[in-house]
């Protein structure tokens, strides 16, 4: 298995620890529970601001731990990113892009169906984490199977 | 993945040229060894820069390197 697809995998089962522990860690004691509509706003928008650098942090250091290891382990320099790369990355992030509007599709729907803004945070939350599964998949596909 | 049209002999100039490596070349030509991998295998159809700069170290023009197979667009 190359460096690249190895990577892939590794992206995908963090993507969704770090999102799962991190909303488990939030949500845990269901702190939602009688909130009104303007401080639901307040609270996903403090939820998933703080997001964002965790996950960047946390992608950081396993990215580090992972250069490190698989050098250690196989001996072998990392390869640099070639315009096969860029190509794969590109449509990678095309197929990510279809994914996340989908669900931005659903969650503006499930608005327009009068459900809570709960709801619609939650569906543009799973769409955010589902995008880069589809994302680092589509990396692993391509690289597996060419492109 | 669609079967590419493009082929090319690039692993029997590789033997031909002092049985140079996959690293070696790719190290020549600026990509990884993963990439001359996926385009020896056929899963991969280097750009036409990419193209060039392989024939230029086999010192070989483009189509002795790279063949095009029109039949299998159908």
């Amino acid at each position: 298995m190359s460096y690249q697809e190895k990577r892939s995998i590794l992206n995908m089962i963090s993507t969704l620890l770090i999102s799962g522990i991190y909303f488990w860690y939030i949500f845990r004691g269901d702190p939602t529970a009688g909130m009104s509509s303007d401080e639901l706003l307040y609270f996903w928008g403090k939820s998933i601001l703080i997001l964002i650098p965790v996950t960047i942090v946390a992608k950081i250091i396993i990215a580090i731990v992972f250069a490190v290891g698989n050098t250690v382990a196989t001996r072998e320099k990392i390869p640099s990113t070639d315009e096969r790369d860029k190509l794969i990355e590109l449509k990678s992030l095309r197929n990510s892009r279809y994914m996340f509007g989908l669900g931005f599709i659903l969650a503006m729907v499930a608005l327009s169906m009068n459900m809570s803004v709960n709801v619609m945070f939650v569906v543009i939350v799973l769409a955010g984490v589902v995008s880069e599964i589809v994302e680092n998949a589509s990396q692993l596909y391509f690289y597996r199977k060419g492109i | 993945m669609a079967k590419h049209q493009i082929s090319n002999n690039i692993r029997k100039l590789r033997f031909n040229q002092d049985e140079m490596t996959q690293q070696q070349l790719g190290d020549m030509v600026g990509v990884s060894r993963q990439t001359i991998v996926a385009i020896e295998k056929g899963k991969y159809s280097p750009t036409l820069e990419l193209a060039f700069r392989i024939a230029h170290v086999f010192n070989l023009p483009l189509h002795e390197v790279f063949s095009y197979n029109p039949e299998d667009d159908h």
